[in-house]
């Protein structure tokens, strides 16, 4: 039998998994931690704590009210030195709260043992509201709170619950990590959204180039009821919601609509070990698996860092040429942001920090469209970039919308593959940008 | 260290360029470069290098004077309009009339539309059929293929296809005219009068394939052209073979494997999606068996592909691509 992959488009730029064999290690607490208000989709926290304060880990910052938000909780101990806008990885100036770090002093209701529960004693409700209250949210990078996925909506039922150990970004390897060395801890996490959502299978997706995780992942999984672990070929971006509920069960969601429509939920495997931790240690998301990689990096690293760690302490901890690094990015090289500042902390959904040597940095130079069509061919929603582009900077939002702008996933594979070198995702992005106010607009009328 | 790059994701390229895919193409034609220099002499090393340096200066001198713009000329595609011209002219076609040739192509047909990838008709056909038209007698006296002749001023004669067709229109027996054609190996093998790139469609054939897996072009144009040749005239040729040539002649002779592998595909003037390739290249297939059978001129390939050229943006509006999650069954 053939890989598993999704049906339209996609590319395979090289993997680089350079840090796949480093083994997951703890970071030292960094002296002063900044905490962002909003490190998920969603609005911003509410903060709880006053200026002065002294705070213990996992202790709560800020509240998460609206619908979709999520808490955020103290990553470390100490003094609250201030709380003001501070620029994070996104490049926004963003509310956080700055503490300087006093020791290492833990909520005592929080489980620090290593020791491994396997018995799932809380009820469905008392899980999502436990995901809820811990701050979870998916940790592959879109960083959307948790518990909202696992409040199925009336006349919905799951028929799977999909788990992302796909990675298919180049370089990154923090899931890889979890699944290898956190695999037990993980499929506990994930017979936890088992019971939440009540369904009773689970299909992990991995791509075939961590052939360690999949027979770690198979062994573990014997163990366990109603979890199957399958291989996938490796093409990026397979690890989008949409297109791996496709690769596994051939269904696709129709536009605009979310997994749930197919009878689905999606979480990545970080998520699933930050729901273990959550439900059966009761502690709440202050840490998360980082790696930092790159051609300049000369310890390419895997680190569970806290929350709140500046990304320079990373960088100078893993021997990085910097005179060679011409660009820094937050995630991956396909979707990650390029940090303005080294300053910005590490958030909830860092998944890496990549370290782009000096030649890589700049974009190709860009030329006509010579309408070679390779963009269509390779977007993975079956779009068209090259039109989407030209009619968005023309400002077309009607026929941007008709068109499906905001089926674009943003994976980027159209301009990796450009012989032009156009910047199709910039217009795009602008365009859905436009569209989405314009859309906005007309159902406030 | 100095300043870090700021930009939107993504952040690695594949390396793809205009310039490989277009010197790729060149690099496809190498080969039956080679066979007309072998073929036809130094008449066809004179035409080749007087269509490409031309079609590079016009574009070079339009660019910097006319456009005010850096011009581009190692992009490669003025070389390729130059080196297609060269290949869809005959080996003694005086120097002047190239020259003007290669100013249609690229200052009408190219430039005047924005440069490269504007051009919504295939500039080497433009100049080819500008010229056919405005001179028809230089444009249809075909030297006869030699063994690297060194004399500019060969004999001429008529292509296979000009013998074939004059023939039927004379009610001359099918059996007969073959005899008067070189057989099916020489044809394939290098043995066709006619233009420059015409005369091996093996060679062509060769760099086709070379350019399908470098991933150049796709397959899409270049089976839907020779399939709809080979089922129209196969058809017209299982009712009548007296008044219908057989499809196996169609396909080695004249422009045709020149037209499937290197005009057609033109990636700038040709369809975006696959479907819309396949209904375009079963077109330029239906309207080149057409022209060769019922129209004035022997061949129809250029003719065939400009007027498909016309109808491509519509084809780009007809058949979008399959957009995800529009059939399939959620059951």
């Amino acid at each position: 039998m053939g890989l598993l992959t999704f049906k339209i488009g996609g590319i395979h730029p090289p993997e680089n998994k350079m840090s796949a064999s480093a083994a997951i290690e703890d970071f030292a607490i960094p002296k002063q931690a900044v905490v962002p208000l909003a490190q998920h989709l969603g609005a911003p926290a509410k903060v709880q704590v006053k200026r002065g304060e002294m705070v213990k880990v996992g202790q709560l910052l800020a509240k998460g009210e609206a619908f979709i938000s999520a808490d955020i909780h103290s990553p470390v101990s100490g003094k609250v030195f201030k709380i003001e806008p501070r620029l994070d990885s996104t490049g926004f100036r963003k509310e956080s709260v700055i503490i300087n770090v006093e020791g290492d002093e833990w909520l005592e209701t929080i489980d620090r043992s290593s020791d491994i529960v396997k018995e799932i004693s809380l009820s469905e409700s008392e899980i999502v509201k436990r995901i809820h209250e811990m701050g979870i949210v998916g940790m592959g990078g879109a960083t959307f709170p948790s518990h909202v996925k696992y409040m199925v909506p009336q006349g919905k039922t799951v028929d799977y619950l999909i788990i992302n150990g796909v990675e298919c970004e180049p370089y990154l390897t923090s899931d890889h990590r979890i699944m290898l060395e956190k695999g037990e801890e993980m499929l506990i996490g994930v017979s936890i959204m088992m019971k939440a959502l009540k369904t009773d299978k689970a299909i992990i997706g991995i791509e075939n180039n961590k052939p360690d995780a999949i027979a770690n992942l198979e062994k573990i999984a014997a163990n366990f009821t109603g979890i199957s672990i399958k291989a996938l070929k490796v093409q990026y971006p397979q690890g989008g919601e949409k297109q791996l509920i496709d690769a596994l069960i051939g269904r696709q969601i129709p536009s605009g609509k979310l997994p749930i429509e197919v009878g689905c939920v999606v979480n990545n495997v970080g998520t699933a070990y930050a729901i273990y931790e959550a439900v059966q240690k009761n502690k709440p998301l202050i840490e998360r698996v980082v790696t930092v990689t790159g051609k300049p990096v000369g310890k390419p690293s895997n680190y569970k860092v806290r929350i709140g760690t500046p990304i320079t302490e990373l960088i100078e901890k893993s021997n990085c040429s910097l005179d060679a690094t011409g660009k820094i990015i937050n995630g991956g090289p396909m979707m990650g942001k390029a940090l303005v500042t080294l300053d910005a902390p590490v958030t909830k959904g860092t998944s890496g920090v990549l370290l782009i040597e000096n030649e890589k940095a700049k974009r190709v130079p860009v030329m006509n469209c010579i309408r070679c069509g390779k963009c269509t061919t390779v977007c993975p929603m079956g779009l068209e970039p090259h039109l989407l582009s030209i009619i968005a900077r023309q400002g077309k939002n009607e026929q941007c919308e008709e068109e499906r702008i905001m089926d674009c996933i943003e994976c980027g594979s159209c301009v990796y593959t450009c012989p032009s070198g156009r910047p199709l995702l910039d217009n795009i992005r602008l365009g859905k940008s436009n569209v989405g106010f314009m859309i906005r607009n007309r159902s406030r009328k | 260290m100095g300043l870090l790059t700021v930009s939107g994701s993504p952040h690695v390229h594949g390396g793809l360029s205009v310039k490989k895919l277009m010197w790729g193409v060149v690099i496809a034609m190498l080969p039956a470069m080679l066979a007309s220099f072998y073929y036809f002499g130094m008449g066809a090393i004179k035409v080749t290098l007087v269509a490409v340096g031309s079609a590079m200066l016009f574009e070079y001198l339009i660019t910097k004077f006319i456009l005010k713009q850096p011009p581009q000329l190692m992009d490669g595609s003025a070389a390729i309009t130059g080196l297609l011209l060269a290949f869809n002219v005959p080996s003694n076609l005086p120097i002047w009339i190239i020259v003007i040739g290669a100013l249609v192509a690229i200052g009408v047909a190219k430039m005047s539309f924005g440069g490269l990838g504007k051009n919504p008709f295939n500039p080497a056909l433009v100049g080819r059929v500008f010229l056919l038209i405005s001179f028809p007698v230089q444009m249809t006296s075909w030297p006869v293929v030699g063994k690297f002749p060194m004399v500019l001023d060969a004999v001429t004669g008529a292509t296979p296809l000009g013998i074939v067709k004059e023939g039927i229109k004379n009610g001359e027996p099918m059996t007969d005219l073959m005899n008067q054609v070189p057989s099916y190996t020489e044809m394939f093998m290098g043995q066709n009068g006619g233009s420059l790139g015409e005369v091996s469609a093996f060679l062509l054939l060769i760099g086709g394939i070379y350019m399908l897996m470098r991933k150049i072009i796709t397959w899409h144009i270049p089976v839907s052209f020779l399939g709809s040749v080979i089922v129209f005239s196969g058809i017209l040729w299982m009712i009548n073979p007296e008044q219908y040539v057989n499809p196996l002649f169609h396909l080695v002779t004249g422009g045709l494997m020149l037209g499937v592998f290197f005009m057609a595909t033109d990636m700038v003037t040709s369809p975006m999606t696959p479907k819309g390739q396949l209904i375009f290249g079963a077109g330029v297939g239906i309207l080149t068996i057409i022209i060769r059978v019922w129209g004035a001129y022997p061949e129809g390939v250029s003719f065939a592909i400009l007027l498909m050229n016309a109808v491509v943006p519509h084809l780009n509006n007809l058949f979008k691509p399959k957009r995800f999650g529009e059939e399939v069954n959620n059951g």
